[in-house]
């Protein structure tokens, strides 16, 4: 009898997940592969919300003289490599023509082999890790990359602060962590400059003996690539312990939840970001009354309506993949793929144009500062390493 | 007679499991809706074969050991390490100069070198941990898995593990094809049935119901608990490596103590001392994690009416009550501790057109 | 004097952090000792308890949602293991430590539906969360009050055990869990206080570790909990003083690591987490039931 209810059950469960996923003729599916949940969550949810913003503006395209409806198919990949593949095939299998995302590059280098099985091409959002679309043909991405970032970073901290020594503080795992770590330190050394690196493991809440080790070793700045969830600790754990030296990191710091964080302590942070708030006023405009009219987006956001850098990326990611429909005229993965090499698209936070590795040619970051007063970024410079 | 005959229709549904696995395959494509069930097919497999090896210890020898995760970690670093190709490792390893090791052996080596080293380990691990008992030693070993990982991690280890970034770009045909998972899954689990089923096995199960009694009787303990904890370590290694194989890529901090909970779960549904109970469960379980329940993540409207409290996560707390009602209500998991076999069911179906034969009532 | 101000920080973080796993590992330690059970739910208490901190706090003042929180953490405590373990009493310990398990999945789960996958701000409680310096090393007022409240509670909750009736009834059942049924001590009611003297530590413990560490996540109870576990195993599961011990060893030598990492030339500071279980297993190597655990003896 039990098993009956319980083979019953499964059966209804199936038939309803089989409807569920039943769309009109004249649709195409993007697929957004974004982390809601874990560690990555927080950045995930705001990127996915810039393309939903970009869906609820433009919610059909033209494809070869007809006219589709976008069907914005959004699957968690839970920040985890190991669930990542279930969701890569979730999205391959509900037929997406093209994927965007992941917020974080360990999901996307997890996923990828899935989208490439698939024949979907994937267009990377804000994943910085040069592995994303190293060796293959289906990935592309719109943003720069972590070997530019670290660069970049290296050159503000020993140009603006001149700082001899820096310590480096990446989450054990973490691609995106240990590699633009790795790019600072390579780059720092190269001016120069002294380092010492540590990393934490996962779930790790307890940040006061790095802090302590940085003060230890008497750095001049603390470079800290990590997620917005260890971020917010560590700030906290920095201002208690009466850090006085600044903090750096790259664009997953450029988030609300750092601002947060950061109002009314004493501490400096310095973020690379790949757009800046009033770039684009009537984009920030429309942003910010999306986030307003509804709860949920307001929550997404994480409670106030600061416009993040990755939701504009995720903004013109949802356009770039448009265009790329258009182009190809067919909703055909294949069709898409090879559309998108030759694609241009200029969006709120640049040109986008991609090279022979399917990276954006992107040469500039914009460097923001925590206002700990107001709980605003404030605009610091433009900065490209040719300098 | 009887047992030829068992042997002959098994071989028969065997053939014909894998020729229905290869029209599958043939007929869906990755692009198709059905795509999720060969996902759930593949990874069921390799978690089958993995809880088998855990109720070997926990259910067939009474050994409470949690360090399966750490032994399935060992298994997909050896077989990631050792089969990518040469003119891949220089990008894998990109912060290590390409890493120390320099050739690729066939991916089959591969996956037998895992189990090996899995092996290997739990044989050195076992010396001192398998004195313990009962609780002691379900928390050593699951140390010693926390322990493996950070080691794993380490940088200074990196030009072999690429510290703590992912290992890919190795050969995936567990991942290509679902008939490779289920034939290596399946061969494994037999040996496994097979073990259970000689003196060997017969000892285990003496040890699991009383292990003064079962030394006794002139059964070596120390020896006994030292083979079940290595051979249950080298089948968890080779799951690893199909694992890493599914994949597509390794990272140890995803082998932690979550996954080895995971695992415990799906033998205590199956049944603990239950082979078939196991492999059942295992599929079910990722079925309903990994595929059926998504639709709850969705948000649903039906006409004007909007479904409450679905939303991105309801999937999970959904899975973790279907969980706990089991784990309440279903003490004995599906199985409790008897087998699904083919011979049970021909005795059934022969003895109901025996008694249909005479007549009986019902 | 520089070796002491330059290390004193790791000590006192040591210490502190000691006293957050004592508080949780007691927890642990009760239970395991009367219903050699491993609650491997008593660190998602731990985050549920932060949790509801982080809700209650949004709308009501701080002097009401402590008190709140403790009262509603005992709450969900007693009924985890009213409806989770007490129908499993006469079923193998397999199961109920499944469904230990199961509960586990199900708060971090619900944790997870609720939050939206978001860490919560854990809010700054006056007093406790001010700035105070130590030797010249600035910190929270809560890393030097933890181990002393830690202690405080400690002494108190030993008194209780050896001087009450409840405290008799419970030691009685965690000598002999069957005799001490036939003597006519109401078992079920013993092991409800067991679960709520435990929950009320983990309250304690939770209040103490966010606002030390303000983040909180669904999954931010694994680790200590675990870690918790580990301690009260160190120091002799069933032990009450042996957990608190255990659990001050093994907070002080994950930042002994983080100390010695900087005069080292290889980075070990990955090694943080790992090095507790690497103690348990030493500690177990010689003495096979932790530092003040009791000599198990084999029944036929």
């Amino acid at each position: 009898m039990k098993k009956k209810v319980i083979s019953a059950l499964m059966t209804a469960a199936l038939a309803v997940s089989m409807t569920a996923s039943i769309v009109a003729a004249d649709t195409v599916t993007i697929g957004v592969y974004e982390p809601a949940s874990g560690d990555n969550g927080a950045g995930g949810k705001q990127e996915t919300l810039g393309m939903q913003y970009a869906y609820s503006q433009q919610p059909t395209v033209e494809i070869g003289g007809v006219e589709y409806d976008v069907n914005l198919d959004i699957v968690d990949n839970e920040s985890n490599n190991d669930k990542a593949v279930s969701a890569a095939s979730k999205l391959v299998s509900d037929g997406s023509s093209i994927i965007l995302g992941s917020y974080g590059s360990g999901v996307s280098i997890a996923g990828s082999q899935t989208f490439a099985d698939g024949g979907v091409p994937a267009v990377g959002v804000t994943c910085t890790n040069p592995q994303v679309t190293l060796g293959n043909t289906h990935y592309f991405r719109i943003c720069f990359l972590d070997p530019f970032q670290g660069t970049v970073l290296a050159n503000f901290a020993s140009q603006n602060f001149e700082a001899k020594k820096a310590y480096i503080l990446t989450k054990q795992g973490d691609d995106y962590s240990a590699g633009l770590g790795h790019y600072f330190d390579q780059a720092f050394q190269a001016l120069g400059g002294e380092t010492k690196a540590e990393t934490f493991p996962e779930g790790n809440s307890d940040f006061t003996s790095y802090i302590t080790a940085a003060k230890n070793f008497e750095a001049d700045v603390i470079m800290a690539p990590t997620s917005t969830e260890a971020a917010a600790l560590i700030i906290e754990q920095a201002a208690a312990q009466g850090v006085e030296v600044p903090l750096l990191a790259g664009d997953t710091w450029d988030s609300n939840v750092i601002l947060n964080a950061a109002k009314d302590k004493n501490v400096q942070i310095f973020v690379t970001t790949f757009y800046q708030e009033g770039g684009n006023a009537e984009f920030d405009q429309g942003m910010k009354d999306f986030i307003n009219s509804d709860d949920t987006n307001l929550a997404n956001n994480g409670g106030d309506d600061t416009v993040a850098a990755v939701t504009a990326m995720g903004y013109d990611a949802y356009y770039v993949a448009l265009a790329a429909l258009q182009a190809a005229g067919s909703t055909d993965p294949a069709a898409v793929n090879e559309a998108l090499w030759t694609l241009t698209y200029d969006g709120v936070c640049g040109h986008v144009e991609f090279d022979e590795n399917g990276d954006a040619k992107r040469d500039t970051a914009f460097v923001k500062s925590a206002n700990t007063e107001t709980g605003a970024w404030d605009f610091v410079t433009e900065q490209t390493i040719s300098e | 007679m009887k047992k030829k005959k068992e042997l002959v229709i098994s071989l028969v549904l065997i053939a014909v499991l894998i020729g229905i696995l290869r029209l599958m395959e043939i007929n869906i494509s990755p692009q198709s809706k059905w795509a999720m069930l060969m996902t759930v097919l593949k990874k069921g497999s390799i978690y089958a074969l993995v809880a088998v090896s855990m109720n070997l210890l926990n259910g067939f020898t009474g050994l409470f050991s949690l360090g399966q995760a750490g032994f399935m970690m060992i298994g997909a670093y050896t077989y990631a390490i050792f089969t990518i190709p040469a003119d891949q490792r220089e990008m894998v390893y990109m912060y290590y100069n390409g890493g120390i090791v320099k050739f690729a052996i066939p991916a089959i080596c591969g996956v037998l070198l895992a189990g090996v080293f899995a092996a290997f380990f739990a044989f050195l691990i076992g010396i001192p941990v398998l004195r313990l008992k009962s609780d002691y030693l379900a928390i050593a070993t699951l140390g010693f898995a926390e322990i493996m990982r950070a080691l794993f991690q380490w940088d200074t280890l990196g030009p072999l593990t690429n510290g703590s970034n992912m290992l890919r770009s190795y050969p995936t045909p567990a991942s290509a094809s679902v008939i490779y998972p289920f034939v290596v899954s399946g061969v494994c689990i037999a040996v496994i049935v097979l073990m259970i089923n000689s003196t060997y096995g017969r000892a285990f199960k003496a040890i699991r119901d009383d292990e003064i009694a079962a030394e006794a009787m002139g059964i070596n303990l120390a020896h006994h608990k030292r083979i079940a904890f290595t051979v249950s370590s080298f089948f968890a290694g080779i799951s690893g490596a199909l694992l890493a194989m599914f994949q597509t890529n390794v990272q140890a901090k995803s082998f932690n103590s979550a996954m080895t909970y995971e695992i415990l779960l799906i033998v205590v549904i199956g049944g603990i001392g239950s082979v078939t109970g196991s492999v059942i469960s295992s599929f079910l379980f990722i079925a309903c994690s990994e595929w059926l329940l998504r639709f709850l993540d969705e948000q649903h409207v039906i006409g004007e009416f909007t479904v409450p409290l679905m939303r991105s996560g309801f999937r999970k707390v959904v899975f973790s009550i279907i969980i706990m009602v089991i784990v309440l209500f279903f003490r004995q998991g599906i199985m409790g501790t008897r087998e699904f076999s083919i011979s049970g069911i021909l005795n059934k179906i022969s003895g109901r057109s025996r008694k249909a034969q005479k007549g009986e009532p019902k | 004097m520089e070796w002491l101000s330059r290390n004193l920080p790791y000590l006192l973080a040591g210490i502190s952090v000691g006293g957050q796993y004592a508080l949780i590992a007691i927890g642990y330690t009760m239970v395991y000792g009367i219903l050699r059970l491993i609650n491997f739910a008593h660190g998602d208490i731990f985050m549920v308890a932060g949790l509801m901190m982080v809700y209650l706090s949004a709308s009501l003042p701080i002097y009401v949602s402590i008190p709140l929180v403790i009262v509603l953490t005992v709450l969900i405590g007693f009924t985890v293991e009213r409806v989770a373990y007490k129908p499993l009493r006469s079923a193998p310990r397999m199961s109920v430590m499944i469904s230990a398990i199961g509960v586990s999945y199900l708060l971090q789960n619900l944790a997870l539906y609720i939050t939206g996958g978001l860490a919560q701000q854990y809010p700054a409680i006056p007093w406790i969360s001010d700035q105070i310096t130590v030797f010249g090393a600035s910190t929270k007022r809560v890393t030097v009050i933890t181990p002393f409240l830690t202690i405080i509670l400690v002494v108190l909750l030993v008194a209780l055990i050896k001087n009450t009736k409840i405290g008799m009834a419970m030691r009685a059942a965690s000598k002999d869990f069957e005799t001490s049924q036939l003597m006519g001590i109401k078992i079920n009611s013993v092991i409800s206080m067991t679960f709520i003297i435990g929950s009320f530590l983990a309250a304690i413990g939770s209040l103490l570790f966010f606002s030390n560490y303000t983040g909180v996540t669904p999954t931010i109870g694994t680790m200590p909990g675990l870690k918790a576990f580990v301690a009260a195993v160190f120091g002799g599961i069933g032990s009450i003083p042996g957990a608190v011990i255990g659990a001050f060893i093994i907070g002080i030598c994950e930042n002994l690591v983080m100390m010695a990492n900087q005069y080292v030339s290889i980075d070990i500071s990955n090694f943080k987490d790992a090095f507790a279980f690497l103690l348990l297993i030493i500690i177990l190597f010689f003495k096979p039931t932790g530092l003040f655990g009791e000599k198990q003896t084999d029944k036929v």
